[in-house]
């Protein structure tokens, strides 16, 4: 018997019944909801409404809002499917429309700060708190999103990695928002962008690492 | 075309079984998609040894990875994926050792003619087992014993009736006469 046949035949010896899982639009509407239940709470419970109403009436927040919310969404959708042998790889550019969105927004904003308060929008200000706040709500968030990744045993653990770790810290900027009491500077815009490539980075490095383990 | 139709149905109602627990389909199963992932690894590597084991890879992969088919979709996306990347996979390991290791080649051999590199030959061994045949019958039993067949002292001289001392005497002279008739050989033209 050569070592294939071996190996079919202890394959087959151990197989058991399996749970099938469930498509990944499911299984990653299922995880969103869990997450907005807990940031639902958080917000309404730590954050100061009243200001964020203020903040509101501006229509950039609301650019900027949708592009976080849809860059986050869009990464942990991208990351359920791409997860799976057989989806299309097209699936990793989801969340490239509203990273781009984001990105213009936050970006016109600043260049606004920067015509309106000239040098002094440079400053780091509060940007310091908010990197700390992206990579703190990330860190658990992307704990519990490997943990449900996994199950799924993704042929390329790193490309997932890096979409579900983009993804988190998109969600992780949206909720900032709601802590954030001021508008965003240039230093605010390059720092969050720098949290969402620190966490989508780590996630890469470490699905890299435990890949050669 | 129908033909493909009918494999592929087949062998995602094979899966299908094999999800529930069915052990026989499983094994049919494994068994079928075996000389498909063989055809679609083959486009990655040239070695059969390499394409084995990227086939044996593969099919862990499978073992591992069965509840992620959904039988509402086609069978062979799935399965071409996961042999694809196993190929993939083997690659560039075999890259990356390739780039640590060097292959021993004919010039980091001590001397390129293959008897030096062979622990016996045939030609040295008749060549022997000849010189043997020429020497006086005393010192051929005692190389007959002690040598070729890798008999002690006592159980030689209690076989041949010698004792131990003449035993090493005639096994001392033994090799001299072998020296002599073998080098002898090389000697001739």
């Amino acid at each position: 018997m050569s070592s294939t046949e071996a190996l079919i035949e202890k394959l087959a010896g151990e197989a058991k019944a399996v749970r099938r899982l469930r498509p990944p639009l499911v299984r990653a509407a299922l995880w969103l909801s869990a997450v907005a239940a807990v940031a639902v709470a958080a917000i309404l419970l730590f954050s100061d409404l009243t200001v964020f109403a203020r903040r509101a009436q501006d229509p950039k927040l609301a650019l900027e809002l949708i592009g976080t919310l849809f860059t986050g969404v869009a990464g942990i959708v991208a990351a359920f499917h791409l997860s799976l042998p057989d989806r299309s790889r097209l699936w990793a550019l989801l969340p490239v429309p509203p990273l781009m969105l984001w990105v213009g927004a936050s970006g016109y904003s600043c260049y606004r700060h920067w015509i309106t308060f000239g040098p002094d929008g440079w400053q780091v200000g509060e940007s310091a708190h908010c990197f700390v706040f992206i990579l703190g709500v990330s860190a658990p968030l992307g704990a519990a999103l490997y943990l449900v990744l996994r199950k799924a045993r993704p042929l390329d653990p790193v490309a997932t990695a890096a979409l579900g770790g983009a993804g988190v810290a998109g969600l992780a900027a949206f909720v900032l928002q709601f802590f954030h009491p001021f508008d965003v500077t240039f230093m605010d815009l390059g720092i969050h962008l720098a949290g969402v490539l620190v966490v989508t980075l780590a996630s890469l490095l470490s699905a890299a690492t435990v890949g050669k383990t | 075309m129908s033909q493909q139709i009918s494999e592929e149905t087949e062998w995602a109602v094979l899966m299908i079984r094999a999800q529930d627990g069915d052990q026989g389909a499983y094994r049919r199963l494994l068994k079928e998609i075996v000389p498909y992932l063989r055809v679609v690894i083959r486009s990655y590597h040239r070695d059969g040894g390499d394409v084995e084991d990227a086939v044996q890879e593969a099919l862990l992969t499978i073992h591992s990875a069965r509840h992620t088919y959904d039988p509402a979709r086609p069978f062979k996306p799935w399965l071409a994926a996961i042999g694809r990347r196993r190929a993939i996979d083997r690659l560039r390991r075999l890259k990356r050792t390739r780039g640590r290791e060097t292959l021993l080649e004919p010039e980091h051999e001590t001397n390129l003619a293959d008897e030096t590199n062979m622990e016996t030959g045939y030609g040295d061994e008749r060549a022997l087992h000849a010189a043997v045949e020429q020497l006086p019958p005393g010192q051929r039993q005692a190389v007959t014993l002690l040598k070729l067949q890798e008999k002690s002292l006592k159980e030689a001289a209690l076989e041949s009736g010698m004792s131990v001392a003449s035993l090493k005497v005639a096994m001392h002279r033994a090799m001299i006469s072998l020296r002599k008739i073998l080098s002898a050989g090389e000697n001739r033209p």
